[in-house]
């Protein structure tokens, strides 16, 4: 579908379409509300089930049952009616619910009357020295090219990091045939006792049972070590992992601990976020449907504060029985009580996993020459100095030194930023607060923005 | 730093700074650039620092890339066609081309 | 109780000048903002020092700031960013250019040298990329550009290394005289002083409206988009008269784009929502003028909240009403260059009860009912 096939106002626009927002679709679209779905991607799927529809890779072992899960949410999507739009960034949404969008390099303007976002997570900043080499790379983007493309990680392959993610990636990595020289596990040793009042949940949950054996096959084929510093040295291109269990020579190194959301456009079109100390990263104030503190906007899945892909299809489904009551209060909704069972039991092993991995302060916290910000290449020393001097804030932060002033737009940069401005400072992430989000949340060219339809104002300006 | 582990789709003949390179249907730039061996993809602006696709799902603006002539493209997300002129760009380079 | 020689409410840019101007003259300000220095229109506007294409009554204020900004260095201890290409007015058509003829000659007459009448040839050498299409234009060779929220941070600076005080997080909640002292109070506690300058921008009619002197002050905020770095292909800041369009390209290799097309605003919550209709109007703007920039790419856009006037002047001079009590707000979108002087002319005035710099015209008593 092109921009100017759309309609200019739809009923509900759901933004983002992995488990979240293709739950959130499928629902409302069924229950007869006019639904569209942008998602940036070329495929749905999101994240989780990146390529569901189209992946290369049919050895179903390989990704497991869990990516195969999505087939079903996909296929829901695509029957229920709601018009599902790929290759569809959102660059914008305020506060009245106006979307603008970008396809194929034409921009619209497109309102509703509600809107969920559902842009789900990204993986936590890994702000390690040599993180910006050719070389290094996000354990998720390694997953992403598995899953889409079916390329597979050839070389000298090593791991860093902590969380759940990573175990799994490196399961799909040595099923699909691929190797891995060793895993840097980055876990903090201590994490275990903050975790084990969580045990209980944990072993009751369905992640308890699939995490151990994840473990297993892992750990039979992989040298794993628990290092408390990563680097990746090169010149121009990766060459040596250091850790303070040694070097070792590498081609890639895939990096991972844990995910946050992805606020950017949730903070952009005014919601309010609070700080979350035990998974550390900023998320949106929501009630119990998901809504948040803009009327008509929602957030669900991983947006919503970190649970995983099954929990995050139900929350899209709530957050979607909600738009339906409000916007068609007559259409049959499933039975919300059913969803938030299903919901409960998926948040259920949360607490464990989040304490388990968390990352340590000085994987979130960098020194000296390391990159703060990865666009405009600000170091955490200039960071720091920056705070000492009497720098309180983020917002000024970027005055003063352009981070967070990148084509990024601070997804890469804004907790650590914040993170060390506070601890720079001797205060917390809550009272730091982030960086002020402004739209387009995902910059466009001069000329898509030209390309906006001329407003019946303007154009009656220009015949006078 | 990637091979391919099975080749589901049709061959898409691209160039990169006016070299062929060989993708496959249902690769992005991204991805056809990671397959085909490209170390990076851009120098940064500020440093003129190598950079490489980092994030692969639109967040990290590292495989930055000109594609058929548009500067500043991210080429994790968008897919490959026949006879895409894929450049990458070097520092500042992207208007008053 | 906390006292001063003078309380200034607001601590955008004219806020700490006039507290730094204070203390270079002895006195002891204390500065009181709400947010932080810099927070709104100071510290997110296009950076622009013009001269260019004020309002007469104006000109007399921006001449003396410009020989501040100047030499900025001596007076702040920092350069600001700022470095000077001139201002391009650029016409569009030969009827605009006539008009521009008529302003500067008119100009002549008056005194005043620094704008420059260019035809097509002079135009192309100050800025190649512009569209063949413009037949000539207007320059003001000694204007140029700054980086808007290290100016106030510099002035802030400076100002408490003088002695001022600077307060921020606390809000003015009401003022009134106590004998032959204001007692401002604040959300912080009362300060007393027998002077007070209202720097309060886009709340400042709140002020002058417990003073007994309302003013039809309206809050606007201005939006401006900024690209992404691309090589360096434009000197001088570049403004149109018929389509709202300033342009210019920092030092770093960005291009703010602005021109007075507003965002909603609500001044209460600190917040603008964007009009992508009008940014997108600039944009047609500036993909007409500047071929080169079609292929850039937007990176932000923003607005800062500030105060317009009906006559688009802002309000200088004592207060109607109220012995001790000075405005200095209203800048109607182009009081960052006024800032300098601004400062120091409000110090003069509150020190001396005169300015040598006529301000004639600017006063609040034009907007009595």
């Amino acid at each position: 579908m092109n921009a100017v096939d759309l309609a200019s106002s739809y009923d509900l626009i759901v933004i983002g379409g992995g488990p979240a927002g293709l739950a959130a679709a499928s629902l409302a679209a069924r229950a007869g509300v006019s639904t569209v779905l942008f998602d940036e991607n070329p495929g749905v799927g999101g994240q989780i089930y990146r390529g569901i529809t189209s992946t290369p890779v049919t050895n179903r072992l390989i990704l497991g049952e869990d990516y195969w899960a999505g087939e079903a949410l996909a296929n829901e999507a695509e029957a229920s009616g709601a018009v599902v739009v790929n290759g569809a960034t959102v660059w914008s949404l305020d506060p009245e619910r106006v979307v603008g969008v970008s396809i194929a390099g034409k921009a619209r303007l497109i309102e509703a009357r509600r809107v969920i976002i559902a842009t789900g997570s990204q993986e936590r900043p890994f702000p390690i020295p040599g993180w910006t080499l050719p070389g290094v790379m996000t354990a998720g983007a390694a997953q992403t090219v598995l899953k889409a493309q079916g390329l597979l990680p050839d070389g000298r392959t090593v791991m860093a990091g902590t969380g759940p993610l990573m175990w799994l990636l490196a399961a799909q990595i040595l099923r699909a045939g691929g190797k891995i020289e060793a895993i840097l596990d980055t876990t903090p040793r201590r994490n275990f006792l903050r975790a084990s009042p969580h045990l209980p949940d944990f072993v009751l949950s369905p992640y308890f049972a699939k995490g151990l054996a994840l473990l297993r096959e892992v750990k039979a084929k992989v040298p794993v070590r628990r290092v408390s510093s990563v680097a990746a040295v090169g010149d121009g291109k990766l060459r040596e992992v250091v850790s303070d269990r040694g070097r070792m020579p590498a081609d890639l190194l895939l990096l991972h601990q844990g995910v946050v959301p992805n606020v950017n456009l949730a903070l952009a079109a005014g919601t309010a976020h609070a700080w979350n100390e035990r998974q550390l990263c900023f998320q949106p104030v929501l009630d119990d449907h998901f809504e948040s503190s803009v009327p008509g906007i929602a957030v669900a899945g991983d947006g919503a504060g970190i649970a995983g892909g099954t929990a995050a299809a139900e929350r899209g489904r709530i957050a979607a029985i909600a738009a339906v009551r409000a916007l068609k209060p007559a259409a049959a909704v499933p039975d919300p009580q059913s969803v938030r069972q299903r919901l409960r039991r998926e948040e259920m092993g949360r607490a464990f996993l989040d304490w388990l991995h968390r990352p340590a302060d000085s994987f979130r916290q960098p020194e000296g020459d390391t990159l703060a910000c990865r666009c405009e290449e600000v170091t955490a020393r200039q960071v720091r100095e920056t705070a000492d001097m009497g720098c309180e804030g983020p917002n000024q932060m970027k005055a003063f030194l352009r981070c967070g002033m990148g084509p990024c737009q601070g997804r890469l940069c804004g907790l650590t930023i914040t993170e060390l401005i506070a601890a720079q400072r001797k205060t917390t992430p809550a009272e730091v607060g982030y960086y002020r989000l402004r739209p387009p949340v995902k910059p466009i060219t001069l000329a898509e923005l030209a390309s906006l339809p001329i407003s019946e104002a303007e154009r009656k300006a220009v015949e006078r | 730093m990637f091979k391919r582990l099975a080749e589901a789709g049709a061959a898409v003949a691209l160039t990169v700074d006016g070299k062929p390179v060989r993708a496959v249907s249902g690769d992005t730039v991204a991805a056809a650039l990671l397959a085909a061996g490209i170390d990076h993809c851009r120098t940064t602006p500020v440093t003129g620092a190598p950079r490489a696709p980092y994030c692969l799902m639109g967040i990290c603006f590292d495989c930055l890339v000109t594609i058929d002539g548009v500067g500043s493209r991210q080429a994790c997300l968008v897919p490959v066609s026949e006879g895409m002129k894929v450049e990458t760009q070097q520092g500042k380079r992207e208007a008053g081309r | 109780m906390r006292t001063a020689d003078v309380v200034i409410i607001g601590g955008g840019l004219h806020g700490c000048s006039t507290a730094l101007h204070l203390a270079l003259r002895g006195l002891r300000p204390i500065l009181v903002e709400k947010d932080y220095a810099g927070r709104h229109a100071s510290g997110v506007n296009a950076g622009g020092v013009r001269q260019l294409a004020r309002h007469i009554a104006e000109i007399p204020l921006s001449i003396a700031s410009m020989a501040l900004w100047e030499n900025i260095e001596d007076l702040v201890g920092d350069d600001c960013g700022f470095s000077s290409h001139g201002t391009v007015l650029v016409a569009e058509s030969e009827q605009e250019l006539a008009g521009f003829r008529a302003r500067v000659d008119d100009l002549r007459l008056k005194g005043f040298a620094h704008e420059e009448l260019i035809d097509h040839a002079e135009l192309k050498r100050l800025v190649p990329a512009v569209s063949d299409d413009c037949p000539g234009g207007v320059v003001s060779r000694r204007d140029g550009a700054a980086d808007p929220f290290r100016t106030t941070q510099a002035f802030r600076r400076r100002a408490i290394e003088r002695g001022a005080a600077v307060i921020e997080g606390v809000s003015v909640t009401g003022l009134a005289r106590n004998g032959s002292v204001w007692r401002v109070e604040t959300s912080d506690g009362p300060i007393e002083a027998p002077k007070v300058v209202n720097a309060a921008g886009a709340w400042a009619d709140r002020i002058a409206a417990q003073l007994g002197e309302p003013v039809p002050l309206e809050v606007i905020a201005p939006m401006l988009m900024v690209s992404s770095r691309v090589p360096p292909f434009i000197d001088p800041v570049v403004i149109l008269r018929g389509r709202k369009l300033s342009f210019k390209q920092l030092a770093n290799g960005t291009v703010v784009i602005g021109g007075g097309h507003l965002a909603v605003s609500y001044r209460d919550e600190n917040r603008t929502v964007l009009d992508w209709t009008k940014l997108a109007t600039s944009a047609r703007t500036v993909w007409e003028l500047f071929p080169a920039m079609r292929e850039a790419t937007i990176v932000r856009a923003w607005a800062g909240i500030e105060a317009r006037m009906p006559d688009e002047i802002p309000v200088v001079g004592p207060s109607r009403t109220s012995e001790g009590v000075f405005h200095q707000f209203g800048f109607s979108a182009h009081g960052f260059q006024l800032g300098p002087a601004t400062g120091a002319v409000m110090a003069e005035l509150v020190a001396t009860g005169a300015t040598n710099l006529p301000i004639d015209g600017l006063g609040i008593e034009r907007f009595k009912a």
